[in-house]
């Protein structure tokens, strides 16, 4: 196979790995009925917290661990907020995302002396995996990834088998979907957004660990750069499926890792980061149109139909 | 008086259920007051009453949902404590709500088996669950796939599935509240038959109505609640319809009729050739003509979602006819708005009541001048004078009866039938010469539902038009002149009142209008 499409392959799964963990907590709020637009702030304080300890510790997986934990507890303001004391989650979330943007900044300012960029010298970052650098094609792709980037994969994959086919991942469909029925069943509603919340708050935490400890190697204020937001594009577009999650955020992938190439062609730098973003728009909203379509007639009553097929009867069912 | 202790004593075995001396609050309303009830085991017990009466409260108590002010709840003769529906569940208790509480994205099975999973490892069993899907239906002779998405089957097949995850929970006792509200006759009929099942395998069915042909057709006992009392007990087998009614509403029912007699002069409405597109699950219009007459109600029967919405959104204007006319009073409606149309004399009542056919946050008051906002005294060259909408409302109310605690409160603090009364004040006060009426009567009780026939036989008799869109073969026999039968999106039958009996108009509605038809067969679904 060719050298450089392998490449091409590695760079859209280091460039997707960030999102697509935000993503996929994302999706598990969307499944348990908590719509979660804070992943943006909660990928800025994971990249930061692995950054901060890392350097303090000298150790990566200290960072790491120290991002999933800090952004758990961040993610509890989301669901004590929004889930036990029913605030409204889009404004929770907007305020999570400015609290995150401003104190990683303050922090860095106050506590590390750096503003900008920190990047000391002695910053460890995850190592790569070298072990597996010899696995012809496997190599290729991943050999000069952090581990976090296979797992963020192979999770999509899990999460999507959990939810369809264990007793919790059930009981979770159920809850986001109809609550009342669930509580109505016996099964704890707020016990469970609030669990699934700080889990997806944990998932953030990886992501941002690999983009502050894998992609680079250093914290940057407002580094996540929008990331955050393409995240929840790509559970809106796949309707919180994790697979379709994981095909979103390569798309996202792609995009960016076109953009390095394009780059190296000579396109402006300005534009060639825009085409994530765009591909993201340009999607979201050929995804619309489609629904759109589906709802053909367009008129109130009509799409009223639509959304209730169940208050039609067919003739022919009866005939 | 209470006949159930005697037969307790008699057959030696305690009840399935009892509820003694139950009375319950809210605020300054006494909901339920020390009532009595008794549910013997393996019969349909009718727990009847009009909106209000007390009935639902009394079994969200014997549910859990409620803890009662004072009174028991008795579980085979030992008195149980019931903090929730949970508490319920583990006492073989089982609730079909009026609104289902499934989840529509997974399957029957899933919701059946939905937190009583047979698991192993942690992972759902899925042919386990499918297995007992099949099992129970089979026990109570359903026909379920267990492997169907729910929100992709009709509304009488997810009660199925409420009954299923109730028997699937070991229920004894199963509380079906208004079941048969969203279903079709075919399949109340159907539900009716595994209601019978249930019982004779032991199962004890309280069926919570206000409808008293089903009281009379599926039960075996029938308790009557009124205003939070106990008015009476009756054995299905030796009371009549009169008699659950006179409890029910405490006093007799004189059910309005039209009276029927030849109609003459030009029609208000003549609607030819009208074709409407297809909704989304719902059938085109094709090729549909009629024509009402003053002093005449022309009903339109058959089974929801059969292009009588869509016939009627022409003819009020809510949608462009793609082919045929619509005239009023001799005047061709083509290009006017609804604005227009209700200008030249067509007045609406449509079915979706708190949807569309009033803004249930406003008040009464503003409810009644909607529509009349242009005209004096309400509205003068775009202003509104909240004296005139204030008095108008107060007149309205007076005059139909509507039982509201003024006209500032909001619409929404009103039962269906009154505000249904809101309505029809609205739409008939101005005298239009059409009347284009869905469902009545849809959700409003029996007392307030002849009210409702009443006003609408008025209105005909003064000389009013009106096209009547109903899915109850009663009250259209109850109140047309002459009745059309839509199928697919086509008239396929159309009737005298005196031939449209049930059986007729019942087969007509399911299997088009063929032999049945009495009168002559208008528009081109007769062939099929």
């Amino acid at each position: 196979m060719d050298v450089l499409n392998l490449a091409f392959v590695a760079a859209v799964l280091t460039s997707a790995a960030p999102v697509l963990y935000a993503a996929l907590g994302g999706a598990l709020c969307g499944r348990a009925g908590v719509f979660n637009i804070a992943l943006e702030g909660q990928l800025l304080c994971g990249a930061f917290a692995a950054v901060a300890v890392s350097w303090w510790s000298g150790s990566p997986w200290l960072g790491v661990l120290a991002a999933v934990v800090s952004t758990a507890v961040f993610s509890f303001v989301l669901a004590v907020g929004a889930v036990a004391w029913r605030a409204d989650p889009i404004i929770v979330a907007v305020g999570m995302n400015l609290l995150a943007l401003g104190l990683t900044g303050f922090i860095m300012r106050e506590a590390l002396d750096a503003t900008g960029t920190f990047a000391p010298a002695g910053l460890q970052g995850l190592p790569d995996l070298d072990a597996i650098d010899g696995v012809p094609v496997l190599g290729a792709v991943l050999g000069r990834a952090t581990v976090l980037v296979p797992v963020a994969v192979v999770l999509a994959v899990a999460l999507s088998l959990w939810l369809a086919r264990t007793s919790v991942g059930l009981r979770l469909r159920g809850v986001g979907e109809h609550p009342e029925a669930a509580t109505s069943l016996g099964v704890p509603v707020t016990r469970y957004q609030m669990a699934t919340v700080v889990v997806a708050g944990a998932l953030c935490g990886l992501g941002g660990a690999q983009l502050s400890l894998g992609t680079v190697t250093a914290f940057t204020e407002n580094m996540t750069a929008g990331r955050g937001w393409v995240a929840v594009a790509a559970v809106m577009l796949a309707v919180n499926r994790p697979l379709w999650v994981l095909g979103a955020c390569l798309l996202f992938g792609a995009a960016e890792a076109w953009g390095f190439r394009l780059q190296g062609i000579g396109l402006p730098q300005q534009l060639t980061d825009a085409a994530p973003y765009l591909v993201t728009l340009v999607v979201l909203v050929l995804s619309r149109i489609r629904v759109r379509r589906r709802l053909s007639a367009a008129d109130p009553l009509a799409a009223e139909n639509a959304a209730h097929p169940e208050a039609v009867i067919h003739p022919e069912e009866t005939r | 008086m209470t006949d159930g202790t005697a037969a307790r004593s008699a057959a030696g075995a305690p009840p399935a259920a009892e509820l003694r001396g139950i009375t319950k609050r809210f605020g300054p309303v006494l909901a339920v007051d020390g009532v009595d009830l008794v549910l013997e085991r393996g019969t349909v017990h009718a727990v009847v009453g009009e909106n209000g009466a007390g009935k639902s409260t009394l079994m969200s108590v014997l549910y859990g949902l409620h803890r009662p002010d004072a009174g028991q709840v008795l579980r085979d003769g030992r008195e149980v404590r019931l903090s929730s529906p949970l508490d319920a569940i583990a006492a073989g208790l089982g609730m079909v709500h009026q609104n289902f509480r499934l989840f529509g994205s997974l399957t029957v099975a899933e919701n059946v088996v939905y937190r009583a999973e047979p698991a192993r490892f942690g992972l759902v069993d899925r042919s386990a669950a499918e297995r007992r899907v099949e099992e129970l239906s089979a026990r109570i002779g359903l026909d379920v796939d267990p492997t169907a998405r729910v929100d992709t089957l009709p509304l009488g097949v997810r009660q199925r599935v409420e009954i299923l995850k109730a028997l699937h929970r070991q229920a004894e006792v199963l509380i079906l509240d208004e079941p048969t509200a969203v279903l079709t006759p075919g399949e109340v009929d159907s539900l009716f038959v595994v209601v019978r099942r249930m019982a004779e395998q032991g199962t004890t069915v309280a069926l919570v109505t206000h409808k008293v042909r089903e009281v009379l057709e599926a039960t075996d006992r029938v308790t009557v609640l009124r205003d939070g009392v106990v008015t009476a007990r009756l054995t299905t087998a030796q009371t009549t319809a009169g008699e659950v009614v006179e409890a029910m509403i405490g006093r007799g029912l004189v059910p309005a009729v039209n009276p029927r007699g030849a109609v003459s002069g030009e029609p208000v409405l003549e609607v030819s050739g009208v074709r409407m597109p297809a909704a989304p699950g719902a059938s085109r219009v094709q090729d549909v003509s009629l024509r009402v007459s003053p002093g005449e109600v022309v009903g339109i029967a058959g089974v929801s979602g059969n292009g009588q919405r869509e016939l009627v959104e022409a003819v009020v204007g809510l949608r462009t006819a793609q082919a045929g006319t619509v005239r009023l009073r001799g005047r061709d409606l083509a290009g006017l708005g609804v604005r227009e149309r209700r200008g030249l004399g067509i007045a609406y009542v449509p079915e979706d009541r708190p949807g569309v056919g009033t803004a249930a946050a406003l008040s009464v008051a503003d409810n009644l001048a909607l529509g009349h906002h242009r005209t004096p005294p309400i509205g003068r060259r775009g202003r509104l004078s909240p004296r005139a909408v204030r008095a108008q409302a107060a007149d309205l109310v007076r005059r139909l009866g509507v039982k509201t605690a003024g006209v500032a409160v909001p619409l929404s603090s009103l039962s269906g039938g009154n505000a249904q009364k809101v309505v029809l004040a609205r739409e008939l006060h101005h005298e239009a010469a059409l009347l284009v009426v869905e469902q009545p009567t849809q959700g409003v009780d029996v007392g307030a539902g002849e009210e409702i026939h009443r006003l609408l036989l008025d209105y005909r008799a003064r000389g009013g038009a009106v096209l009547l869109v109903s899915y109850e073969i009663s009250e259209l026999r109850a109140l047309a002149d002459r009745v059309l039968v839509m199928l697919d999106g086509a008239v396929t039958a159309e009737l005298d009142a005196a031939d449209a009996t049930e059986e007729v108009l019942g087969a007509a509605m399911v299997h088009g209008g063929g032999a049945h038809a009495a009168g002559t067969t208008t528009g081109g679904g007769a062939a099929r």
